[in-house]
């Protein structure tokens, strides 16, 4: 079937604002989903579930996040771990202080405790702009990484520093196997991606992307930059402390600060820039493409070196693989800056036109 | 003529405003009544564009007052201004350059949005109905504007004389009370000053909506303006009808009289 | 009293190093608008330079002389710049001209692990001397004033003084020589510049090559004081607070940004840290630094931004 939207004739503005106006891509994105939902449980051993797609997952959703604020609202971050940290240790204190809290309302108020911190580190964009504000939310990065490695209340005082979770369950359903664990991270990333999809296609989104675009006209015509940067701050960081939540929880099940570092932050905008600033789809590229990158320079590298005769050291394996890493990034936003999202709507716009060039 | 001339709703008191060392308007007043087309003309650096950037807030005069409907403010800002049915149009345009023009002309919708971020997240009830009632308001613009053709393009990709015309849109869209364009018709040719040139006479006619408008093309200014405000180096020079506008020799000598 | 004083100077000479640190940050940021985060990257790998070739020359050299040794490798060091200042240019700034401020950030962050890849590859991993024959017993001064004198190291007045020799050189530079004009005119409006016949890219190779010579100058004299290791590639994320507060766009900011941050730091680790506990230094900087930029969010010497409609 070609890819054509002759013929689908809009008849009422509801049809035209759907989220996937076009019948193929509707199609192609129903055949994902069963994929991943039936598909992928069935075929994936546990190995790619652990190591890659659960990963993937929650990564998406931090991104997702990161893209609110960064591609939609314009507002650079270089702090994005901070509020993973202090949803995952926000959750964790609810989950163990808490006797019998259920695990999605532990992981949910993690998320809500970030919004808040996010709101509150988001004062000094109402300020300061572009890079000063990128370093700014640096602050947040490093006063988080200091209160959870310092302050003992926040590990419950373990004395190792670091914090572990056990007998998962939501509603009698023990989550414990890779395959649990993949499922409830995709339903989790499922629900909130549609969240996401739909903010920035109603008003929110749009007063975000004003204030991105162009601040003083947006507030000329009624948009007030104090509830929009604000707000940007709060849903980015609500998705962004539900993955560091999911991340501790379900993927480490027992975490230390560093599992939230600076470097989680840099990793999480690669995954916006390189996936598509202002994409929802670009955030699953991006996470997709940093997530499997290093794996797959990984498992390549020796296999490489073998073919050559030359063996490589484990050592000179990560430093080649910091090597190459710096500079496929580098590659990659020479060749497309604004990242895969936007390869894929040429591709579809070119689709479109097939055959004829224009 | 269906409209008429109504009371003052807008009136400057004695505003000034500098930046720095450097004055930019020195002790104007002028007032704007319901329904006209009230222009401010002068050479360039006169201060016109300053003079709208007050009226809607984006600049704070250091002295003086700003009178809208009966309620003093001795400093306006723009989203006080919006929400007092002001709203305007910009000389190097200022869309949104990331979004399509229908996300342009909601954006203008924005103060009459209802619901809030959770039914918004939700795409349900209220959001849901709200955003098919606002759609339905920019399409009428659309018609109004003759943009349907361009409806879903990015304003990036449109030519000037069109991103002017969504510019005007979405401001419209806001359904304002007051209309402030700055020189709406700077940098276009015949054709499309003539289809601006109806369009705001259009809006003024049909909705009886206040216009303050600054331009530099004396022909349209005295053709379609009402009343008429020179300002020369911050300064007021002279104000009153086109005619009494063209004939004040100070204005001449100025202005007039260095094109003419 | 006396101990307050070593204190304080104590943080102004730890303050001196992040000066030089973001005197790289706002040189090639004005010159290229380019926010770079490899500017920590950049002094591990020249200070890694300068350490292994330092131990390399008597070697392969057999040269006895300390003092020639350290030469050779920090001319060794800064032709290696040279050439990392070219090759960013050619790769990475030429293709990116006209880029958004977060793609060109992220294009560093990628030069960052490129470098510390090589670095590391090249010059090994251990903690590496630098030893250029700086003094270093403590002397004590000032014994008549406060009671038991005041402790100083010897080395940290050298290195002061290093420091701002090396000021002082890029001030003439900057304001006597021919392609110090250049470097300020493309500083203040790229295509002016370019209009009116300045080579642009040859000014970026020259910009990036003098933010690596502050760089080795830095990771020398830090290299001295602490040794060479891999941690001080997360050097740059200390000097950042300072260039903020200084002023992204100002060289007397980063100085005296890096002056405060350092007394700044150092005061909080002293009389802060007992009350709320250890390692805030690094925080307190960055907050520091946010509460300046609420009064002035253009940092201490900033130009003022003014909208525009």
């Amino acid at each position: 079937m070609l890819y054509r939207e002759n013929g689908q004739f809009k008849t009422s503005y509801a049809a035209d604002q759907q989220i996937f106006p076009i019948a193929q891509d509707r199609w192609a994105i129903l055949g994902i989903l069963v994929f991943a939902f039936i598909g992928i449980p069935l075929l994936g051993d546990e190995y790619l579930m652990r190591a890659i797609l659960i990963p993937f997952l929650i990564l998406s959703l931090a991104a997702l996040g990161v893209n609110i604020l960064v591609g939609f609202c314009g507002q650079i971050t270089l702090g994005a771990g901070a509020f993973m940290a202090v949803g995952a240790y926000a959750a964790y204190n609810f989950h163990i202080r808490i006797e019998g809290l259920p695990l999605l309302v532990s992981i949910l108020l993690g998320g809500i405790t970030s919004a808040l911190v996010g709101i509150v580190f988001g004062i000094p964009s109402l300020r300061v702009r572009g890079l000063y504000l990128a370093v700014a939310t640096l602050a947040a990065q490093f006063f988080t990484d200091w209160v959870f490695l310092r302050i003992p209340w926040f590990t419950n005082n373990a004395s190792s520093g670091s914090v572990s979770v056990s007998n998962l369950q939501i509603m009698g359903w023990e989550i414990i196997t890779p395959f649990d664990k993949y499922m409830f991270c995709l339903v989790w990333l499922t629900v909130f991606a549609l969240l996401a999809k739909n903010m920035t296609r109603s008003a929110i989104g749009r007063q975000w992307m004003a204030i991105r675009d162009m601040d003083v006209a947006a507030e000329v015509i009624g948009i007030r930059p104090l509830f929009a940067k604000l707000s940007a701050f709060a849903v980015s960081s609500f998705f962004v402390g539900t993955a560091g939540a999911l991340w501790g929880f379900i993927h480490l099940s027992s975490w230390e600060p560093a599992a939230f570092s600076v470097d989680r932050s840099f990793q999480l905008l690669f995954m916006v820039i390189i996936g598509g600033l202002g994409s929802i789809m670009g955030s699953f590229f991006g996470a997709a493409f940093i997530v499997t990158l290093p794996i797959a320079l990984n498992q390549f590298l020796p296999a490489i070196g073998g073919l050559f005769g030359v063996t490589i050291s484990t050592a000179g394996v990560s430093h080649a693989e910091l090597i190459i890493f710096g500079s496929l990034i580098i590659f990659f936003l020479i060749k497309e800056p604004h990242g895969i999202a936007r390869l894929w709507s040429t591709g579809k716009e070119k689709l479109r036109l097939w055959p004829f060039p224009h | 003529m269906s409209r008429e001339i109504g009371e003052v709703i807008l009136d400057l008191k004695n505003v000034s405003l500098a930046f720095g060392g450097v004055k930019a308007l020195t002790d104007i007043s002028f007032d704007v009544r319901e329904h006209e087309i009230r222009a401010i003309i002068g050479p360039n650096g006169a201060g016109k564009s300053s003079m709208l950037n007050v009226i809607n807030g984006v600049y704070r005069p250091q002295q003086g007052e700003i009178i809208l409907r009966g309620k003093h403010f001795s400093k306006m800002n723009p989203y006080k201004a919006a929400r007092a049915g002001i709203s305007r149009t910009f000389q190097n345009i200022a869309l949104f350059k990331g979004m399509n023009v229908i996300d342009n002309m909601m954006t203008g919708r924005n103060l009459k949005i209802r619901s809030n971020l959770i039914q918004q997240a939700l795409w349900w009830g209220p959001a849901r109905r709200e955003e098919l009632e606002h759609r339905a308001k920019v399409e009428e613009v659309i018609d109004f504007l003759e943009i349907q053709h361009i409806r879903k393009t990015p304003v990036g990709r449109l030519p000037y004389g069109l991103q002017k015309r969504v510019d005007l849109g979405r401001a419209l869209a806001m359904e304002p009370s007051i209309l402030l364009l700055d020189e709406p018709m700077a940098g276009m040719n015949v054709e499309e000053k003539q289809d601006m040139c109806r369009f705001v006479l259009d809006i003024n006619d049909q909705f009886g909506t206040t216009i303050v408008l600054i331009e530099h093309d004396m022909a349209v200014v005295m053709d379609i303006s009402d009343r008429v405000v020179v300002l020369d180096y911050g300064r007021k020079i002279g104000d009153g009808l086109p005619d009494e506008v063209r004939a004040n020799p100070e204005v001449i000598s100025a202005y007039l009289g260095a094109s003419h | 009293m006396g101990f307050f004083i070593e204190t304080l100077i104590g943080g102004l000479m730890a303050g001196m190093l992040y000066s030089l640190v973001a005197l790289g940050f706002v040189l090639i940021y004005k010159a290229s608008g380019v926010f770079n985060f490899a500017q920590g990257a950049m002094l591990l790998f020249a200070a890694l330079a300068m350490a292994r070739f330092s131990a390399w020359i008597p070697e392969w050299l057999g040269i006895d002389s300390l003092w020639l040794a350290n030469v050779i490798a920090f001319f060794i060091a800064g032709a290696l710049m040279y050439l990392v200042a070219w090759l960013i240019e050619r790769l990475v700034l030429r293709p990116l001209v006209n880029q958004e401020g977060a793609t060109l950030l992220m294009a560093t962050l990628g030069i960052a692990y490129v470098l510390e890849g090589l670095g590391t590859s090249i010059f090994g991993t251990a903690i590496y001397k630098i030893d250029v024959g700086m003094p270093k017993e403590p002397v004590l001064i000032l014994e008549g004033i406060f009671e038991g004198g005041l402790l100083i190291n010897k080395e940290d007045f050298v290195a002061a003084l290093i420091a701002a020799v090396l000021v002082a050189l890029l001030t003439l530079f900057f304001q006597k020589t021919v392609t110090g004009r250049a470097l300020r005119a493309v500083a203040d409006d790229h295509q002016a510049a370019q209009s009116i016949g300045i080579p642009l890219n040859h000014i970026w190779v020259i910009v990036w090559f003098v933010a690596g010579i502050v760089a080795l100058v830095a990771g020398v004299i830090w290299g001295s004081k602490l040794g060479v290791q891999f941690s001080l590639a997360t050097v740059a994320l200390r000097g950042l607070p300072v260039v903020i507060l200084g002023g992204l766009t100002s060289i007397p900011g980063a100085i005296i940004g890096g002056l405060i941050i350092g007394v700044g730091e150092k005061l909080s680790e002293v009389y802060l840290g007992p009350m709320i506990g250890g390692g805030i230094e690094i925080w307190f900087a960055y907050q520091l630094a946010l509460v300046f930029l609420l009064f002035r969010p253009q940092g201490l010497f900033g130009e003022k931004i003014i909208d525009r409609v």
